[in-house]
């Protein structure tokens, strides 16, 4: 179709092709960069935790008074909870990956003396950790029972610098090994904590999502061979047989109650109810976004659609002189659907340089990573797909005018 | 015509207009209607969560920061870290340079019930010196707080909430009972009156909003009972993660915080905490230099960026999609006024005058900008609602004050006359008598 007579109209209606150029074009900015917000969320609501997420549950209690003989009773409790049906296995542990509730962070030094730290990791300790938590060793060895060290112990130690009491070896999970020591093999290395407390790398594993801040490397995570118990912030993590979870829960709190009924239950769920928490804000706002580019898709429709039957209106008696002369519905119908393809890629082409400065703003103030080219295309197509839908019904009406009109008055 | 007659009639006139035209009509309202709500639901919230948690005081309350750690990780004119070690806020609390000083940490307790139907539960603490209830103007409903002889004497006394006294005494004067606290029992000398401030902030290591405590007592008693202490602490060289960390670790993880009231004893102050780090530093116990921070209590909540990143991201969506509204809205009344260039050209042939048409059409603009104004009042209401229903722990403050109330009409009538302006000078660029040959 020839495309002339439709710029010459348009240039005639200089204002308004350019009003829906204009809004046309904020609306694909704005539809790019929420589209781009939404893949985000969405990724980070799907981060591999790295665990056996559908087979864990945790209790986390607080206690009323001093326990003097907690070690002994955290003892008892993981022999009790091991003899429950449909438990494969028992773990305390400091906490949880995606728990967003961190209690530990560690920074990790290559030398003794460095001013500044190499990497900031989720630090995980706990007894009977990484089997529980179904967390693989890629290469090296579990930790042996004679290296684990008591939490109460290890305090102090770490304290006073007393290396005796400390610690001397720790896992690290792939990420970091590759992070420290690109395509080199980590096993035997020496990091350093502290003020130089030196610990021997002696098992990879595979790779552990943190409690939070997962913008400082969503997996990484070591873990040291420490003890500690429900007293100290410990929680219980139970791994279940394929069965009936729930119940397996009910079981374990009853039976952890019997044993010491002055404690207070302050956490019993799964762990996918757990997951379902750390991300409910990311779940929400990405609804948000969704609800704002369907608003901004249909208020854009209803604009061209307002628009076109305005000119619709206003050309009768054109559109009738040009039946009359022998032009089909089928050119009438084309004539506004080409306008408003004409009027929508002007606008993207207009608003594609826009995406990338609201993207810039949104970088510099919210952390974000440069819009990727791939939204643009979306943010189009989006918008062709708009304005043709909004411009159909007019055109219909346009293309239903009888030739007639053109004789008439009006 | 003149005045309130001219204002009723081109009233008049809009109406008629506005009736005549449904479809048009409506779509333009919706699109008000639509970006008004939006932009006064997330600016409601925005409004809600940087609001000044203590009106009139808190350009008097000061948050010091000093920077104990050593030199690890250093890089000059970094920020000093936002709480205080137990040793450098001793110090400080005990020097009393400033008008009022208090000292505090954040701490969560078992409360064990003496009725024996209740059974024992968690409370959220705070452990802090006397000062905290005259420096932030604390409302009692019975009794008062403690002193410094409480403090010096770690007395066993506790101050408790309205919210917890309604729960435990059902809203009785409970002063000289006794609350059990982590199996201690303390004596009730207070019950708070209304107290909620938010942001909560002298403490936002936990809930920056609806953190209110349930109980209160002397921070030194709680050091010498040994109740845990909740928050979180920083530390460098061998502090560890330190979950209630030594009173010497190398660990922040206290609050201290000031009244100052006059712009030379702040200055005062200032050159004190200078002073004192290099006194520290001359000691050995510093390694830095001194690097200090005085800030009042909302440049505090600005430095902490108390308000969530997503309530601000959300709040610049909707104020581009307003705009886009708005353009809309323009490109709608273009054609709406152009359409009506018959009327307007009898309207200049019969006398009335450019400015007058622009007058009537600005009219026609207001009354769809109010109509959507009305419009988007009520999808602001639906909007906080639906906030309200977000388990974030500032969704129970969105709601909609007097301010904001008359803000969502004037911000919706000012951007629809903005948007009418445009159209409505092109249509009154219209030669009389034009249009009535044409027809």
């Amino acid at each position: 179709m020839d495309i002339r007579p439709i710029l010459s109209t348009l240039r005639r209606h200089k204002i308004t092709a350019s009003l829906l150029i204009l809004q046309i074009a904020l609306t694909c900015a704005i539809v790019c960069n929420a589209v781009f917000l939404i893949h985000q969320r969405l990724q980070q609501i799907d981060i591999p935790s790295g665990i056996a997420e559908h087979e864990l549950l945790q209790i986390r209690f607080a206690y009323i008074g001093d326990r003097p003989n907690a070690y002994a009773q955290a003892q008892t409790d993981l022999a009790t909870l091991r003899q429950i049906a449909g438990v494969q296995a028992v773990a305390l542990a400091n906490q949880l990956p995606l728990s967003g509730y961190s209690m530990s962070n560690s920074g990790i030094k290559l030398l003794p003396q460095q001013q500044k730290t190499s990497l900031e990791v989720a630090s995980y300790y706990g007894q009977n950790l990484l089997a529980t938590l179904g967390v693989r060793l890629i290469s090296g060895r579990d930790f042996q029972p004679d290296e684990l060290v008591d939490l109460k112990t290890a305090l102090p130690a770490l304290h006073s610098g007393d290396m005796k009491n400390l610690p001397h070896t720790v896992i690290i999970d792939q990420p970091v090994a590759a992070r420290l020591w690109p395509g080199q093999n980590a096993l035997g290395k020496t990091i350093y904590f502290g003020n130089d407390i030196p610990m021997q790398v002696v098992g990879v594993s595979s790779p552990l999502a943190r409690p939070d801040s997962l913008q400082m490397g969503a997996q990484n995570s070591i873990v040291f061979p420490i003890r500690l118990t429900a007293t100290e912030g410990g929680s219980y993590v139970i791994r279940t047989t394929t069965g009936d979870r729930e119940q397996v829960l009910k079981s374990a709190l009853a039976a952890l109650k019997r044993l010491d009924p002055n404690r207070i239950v302050l956490e019993q769920r799964t762990y996918d109810e757990l997951r379902h928490g750390y991300f409910q804000d990311d779940r929400a706002m990405a609804g948000m976004l969704a609800g704002v580019i369907a608003a901004l898709l249909l208020v854009t429709a209803l604009g061209i659609a307002g628009l076109a039957s305005f000119w619709v209106g206003q050309r009768r008696r054109t559109i009738g002189v040009r039946r009359a002369l022998g032009a089909t519905r089928g050119n009438i119908l084309h004539y506004f659907q080409t306008e408003n393809f004409l009027l929508a890629t002007i606008g993207i082409a207009l608003g594609m340089a826009l995406p990338y400065g609201i993207n810039l703003l949104l970088m510099m103030r919210y952390e974000l990573p440069r819009l990727p080219g791939i939204y643009l295309p979306v943010g189009a197509l989006a918008l062709w797909a708009i304005g043709q839908l909004a411009v159909l019904g007019p055109a219909l009406r346009a293309a239903a005018v009888p030739p007639v009109v053109a004789t008439r008055g009006d | 015509m003149k005045g309130k007659g001219m204002f009723g009639y081109y009233f008049d006139l809009a109406l008629r207009s506005l009736r005549r035209n449904k479809v048009l009509t409506a779509l333009m309202v919706m699109a008000i209607a639509l970006g008004i709500g939006t932009s006064m639901t997330t600016l409601t919230v925005l409004h809600v969560l940087s609001g000044d948690p203590l009106p009139g005081r808190s350009s008097t309350l000061y948050a010091p920061q000093l920077d104990p750690r050593d030199m690890g990780d250093y890089q000059a004119q970094g920020e000093p870290p936002d709480r205080v070690t137990w040793i450098d806020g001793m110090n400080l609390l005990q020097a009393k340079r400033a008008d009022r000083q208090a000292l505090m940490t954040g701490g969560s307790v078992a409360i064990q019930p003496a009725q024996s139907a209740f059974d024992p539960f968690y409370e959220t603490a705070r452990y802090t010196t006397a000062d905290f209830f005259p420096m932030f103007g604390v409302p009692f409903r019975y009794g008062h707080a403690w002193g410094a002889p409480e403090d010096a004497a770690s007395a066993a006394v506790v101050v408790i909430s309205s919210t917890l006294n309604d729960k435990l005494f059902g809203g009785r004067d409970s002063r000289g009972r006794m609350l059990r606290v982590e199996g201690h029992a303390l004596r009730i000398i207070g019950v708070l009156g209304d107290w909620r401030p938010n942001p909560h902030f002298y403490d936002l290591n936990l809930k920056s909003y609806g953190g209110d405590e349930g109980v209160y007592l002397p921070l030194s008693t709680s050091q010498d009972l040994h109740l845990a202490h909740v928050g979180g602490a920083d530390c460098w060289g061998n502090g560890g993660d330190g979950a209630t960390p030594a009173h010497t670790a190398p660990c922040v993880w206290l609050q201290f915080w000031v009244q100052l009231d006059t712009p030379t004893r702040v200055a005062a102050y200032r050159q004190f905490l200078i002073h004192y780090s290099l006194e520290q530093k001359s000691l050995g116990r510093f390694l830095r230099p001194p690097n200090v921070r005085l800030r009042n209590l909302m440049q505090w909540l600005d430095y902490e960026q108390v308000v969530p990143g997503d309530v601000r991201l959300q709040n610049w969506l909707a104020l581009g999609f307003l705009l886009v509204c708005l353009v809309n809205t323009v490109g709608l009344m273009l054609a709406k006024f152009l359409r009506r260039s018959a009327e307007l050209g009898v309207r200049r042939a019969l006398g009335a005058s450019r400015r007058a048409l622009f007058m009537q059409l600005l009219v026609e603009s207001g009354v769809i900008g109010l109509a959507g104004g009305l419009g988007g009042l009520l999808l602001a209401y639906l909007g906080l609602w639906l906030v309200r229903r977000r388990p974030a722990d500032y969704a129970p403050l969105a709601h909609l004050d007097g301010a904001m109330l008359g803000m969502t009409l004037v911000l919706a009538v000012v951007a629809s006359l903005l948007a009418g302006a445009l159209p409505a000078w092109r249509a009154c660029q219209i030669t009389p008598g034009l249009q009535l040959k044409s027809h």
